[in-house]
């Protein structure tokens, strides 16, 4: 390795590294990153404007304010199932049980609520702990006993799909009235509700960033430019006037979509700013390595699967209060696919160590999209499958590739 | 034999506990027995080279000294104190730091993530300090005198492999250790950065230091050790100073020819 290179190296320094000098930035380069998964978000927004605008061109009423509004209660539940999803895929680790978790934990709340007269609030923290209880349960399990967590998770479906049904018992469907449960997905921010809160959005994202450049100037440190800094922050504010000025021309902003994106802007920061997060990636990247730098890998990976799992519970519960009813096929069908989809599609890694929470956001979104524009075309099931299986075949074949050119690179 | 004289506890038998003692250290991998009674002492501001042919049970020694694979049986003391190292954690709470073998680095993550992995600074409780990471990363890498390193938020999957073995030699300074151990540390590198490294761990000896340098490399463990500790088959049998006319026997007893010398040696 050291002695090799044919490059004539300078006499100072092992004299194999020089790739990374000479760098201009160019269009090329700009092809190759987005190939290479390191603008993931960036990528599956470009994928997002071109599904928008197919459909758009294909039925008039996509991309109108009811549709958009419809279309992101549509996302919340299964974006919110999709936010652990993202955690657990960071460790390269997997949760086959999230979609049978939603189910069982609406159906806990809807028959506490409905059938034995609990305060619903109690209801809904209750079917939150059977979530996280199954985690533990479930992370437990996988770790302490090293099973695969595709086999634990797997054999969790079974079980609790079989739960559900017998906690619905033999009436089957659970109908839901009580307004601390319906008003989840029925509330709409009023106008300035939904104003303020993309107000106090845009404040955070440029004033952090301000900070962090100011913050990295003083300390002498290479900075973001201000224009890359200007394009970054700007996106965001307009992406956000115009989503707030779309859904208040129809209903408001949902509730539901405003618990989505706040517990992306959580957990975001959990990933990217605390020792907690960190070590999400370091052992989605390499556990050994992370294991020998001090991290209790197996307490670490639990805690994710708990929070998974709890995930799940909420996505099961915005998706009652949207449907108004809990029944046994509640969790079932493609919720389970469509939530792992989606994070993959929006370049989460299936090898554990790569991707971003929101993720969980812009996947459901390109997924709901397909989803419901073909529905406003009317096509049949078989094609809706084929075309959101063909999507995410498409999204897993970027990042494999995306992974053999790093590898491909970083060892040369 | 002459060549064993400085075998044992040769070195005059100070009063003082040293930093680091094994005692009849074992571990078995299934039938493989790696480490059979191994012994070994460091002092603070010394340098023990740890040499063997492969397979002799080098790295599985440091390993049980971190806390990665923990020994089966046998003592490890800390300035006399019997301690129990568990896990890796218990070795760093210890102040023992180490550059393995296989490097063991997060290559999805960035060259400051992996210096700091496991004892990240924090601001304000909870929210990691990245400038005071990055900050401390450059002053670490230029004590090492790396220069190629275009910028330390490179992704570490994107270096080439001497500068993985920086930033994994790096991470082990952090935090000011007792007691530094290095796999094979040079094994990557080229001529300059070898010598920047040996000159790396005499500056660890005369801050007071304790350093376990593994090598294949006998021009380099002659240069830099203060004692070398050879281990054959999992238990050590001999030590010699790192004086030039001890060379032949030191190859001796990694090879075995000077198997019959290595066997008395018992503490
Ligand atoms: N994790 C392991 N599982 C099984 N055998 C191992 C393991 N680690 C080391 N060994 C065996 O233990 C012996 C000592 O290995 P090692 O400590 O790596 O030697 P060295 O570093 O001196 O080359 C070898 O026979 C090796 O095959
Ligand atoms: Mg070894």
């Amino acid at each position: 390795m050291s002695t090799a290179p044919a490059s004539p190296a300078p006499a100072f320094g092992p004299g194999d590294d020089t790739k990374e000098e000479h760098h201009r930035p160019s269009l090329a380069d700009a092809g190759r990153k987005l190939l290479e998964g390191e603008m993931g978000s960036l990528r599956v927004i470009i994928v997002l404007a071109i599904i928008w605008t197919i459909f758009a061109l294909a039925n008039d009423r996509f991309l109108t304010a009811v549709n958009l509004s419809n279309l992101a209660l549509q996302i919340a539940a299964v974006g919110t199932i999709s936010v652990g999803v993202v955690l657990v895929l960071l460790l390269g680790e997997i949760d086959l049980s999230v979609g049978a978790v939603s189910g069982l934990a609406a159906s806990v709340m809807a028959v506490l609520s409905v059938k034995n007269g609990w305060n619903p609030y109690l209801a809904i923290i209750a079917a939150l702990g059977v979530g996280m209880a199954i985690g533990i349960f479930q992370g437990t399990m996988s770790t302490r006993l090293v099973i695969p967590s595709f086999v634990v998770t797997l054999a969790g479906l079974l079980m609790w799909q079989g739960a559900q049904l017998k906690v619905l018992g033999d009436t089957g469907t659970v109908n839901l009235s009580e307004p601390a449960i319906t008003n989840i997905a029925g509330t709409f921010l009023a106008p300035w509700v939904g104003w303020l809160v993309a107000i106090a959005a845009i404040v955070g994202i440029v004033g952090s960033a301000l900070l962090n450049l100011q913050r990295r100037r003083a300390a002498g440190l290479e900075a973001e430019s201000m224009l890359g800094l200007i394009i970054r922050t700007g996106a965001a504010t307009v992406a956000i006037i115009v989503a707030v000025v779309v859904l208040n021309s129809d209903r408001g902003v949902p509730l539901a979509l405003t618990i989505l994106v706040g517990i992306v802007v959580v957990m975001n920061f959990v990933l990217t700013k605390t020792r907690f997060g960190r070590h999400i990636y370091a052992v989605g990247g390499d556990a050994e390595a992370a294991r020998r730098a001090g991290v209790r890998v197996a307490a670490l990976r639990t805690t994710v699967f708990a929070l998974a799992s709890t995930f799940a519970a909420l996505g099961g519960i915005i998706a009652a209060s949207r449907l108004l009813a809990v029944n046994q096929s509640s969790g079932g069908s493609d919720l389970l696919l469509l939530s792992i989809a989606g994070p993959v599609v929006a370049g989460v890694s299936l090898f554990g160590g790569r991707g971003t929470v929101w993720a969980a956001l812009l996947g459901a979104l390109v997924i709901g999209s397909i989803s419901n524009g073909m529905d406003l075309l009317a096509l049949q099931s078989s094609v809706k499958f084929m075309v959101t299986g063909g999507v995410l075949l498409l999204a897993v074949s970027l990042d494999a590739v995306a992974r053999q050119r790093r590898q491909a690179r970083g060892r040369a | 034999m002459s060549a064993q004289t400085q075998a044992g506890a040769a070195t005059a038998p100070a009063p003082v506990a040293p930093l680091l003692r094994l005692r009849g250290l074992t571990k078995s991998f299934g039938a493989v027995q790696a480490m059979r009674g191994a012994d070994l002492d460091v002092a603070a501001g010394e340098v023990v080279a740890l040499v063997g042919d492969n397979g002799a049970g080098k790295s599985t020694l440091i390993k049980a000294v971190t806390g990665v694979q923990p020994a089966d049986g046998g003592t490890i003391e800390m300035d006399g104190v019997p301690v129990s190292i568990k896990a890796p954690q218990d070795s760093a709470a210890l102040g023992i730091s180490a550059v393995y073998q296989d490097l063991a680095l997060c290559d999805n993550l960035d060259v400051v993530a992996n210096l700091f992995l496991g004892q990240e600074s924090q601001r304000n409780g909870k929210v990691l300090d990245e400038i005071a990471m990055e900050k401390e990363s450059r002053r670490l890498l230029d004590r090492l005198a790396v220069k190629t390193l275009r910028s330390v938020r490179s992704e570490v999957g994107a270096l080439s492999g001497g500068q993985r073995q920086t930033v994994a030699i790096a991470r082990s300074m952090l935090g000011d250790p007792k007691l530094v151990i290095l796999d094979e540390p040079t094994a990557a590198l080229g001529v300059s950065q070898t010598a920047q490294v040996l000159e790396l761990v005499k500056r660890l000896r005369s801050e007071g230091i304790g350093v376990i340098i593994i090598s294949h490399n006998l021009a380099d463990v002659f240069q830099v050790a203060d004692r070398i500790v050879v281990l054959r088959l999992g238990a050590v049998t001999g030590e010699w100073t790192a004086a030039p006319e001890n060379r032949q026997a030191v190859v001796g007893a990694i090879t075995g020819a000077d198997i019959e010398n290595g066997d008395e040696v018992t503490p």
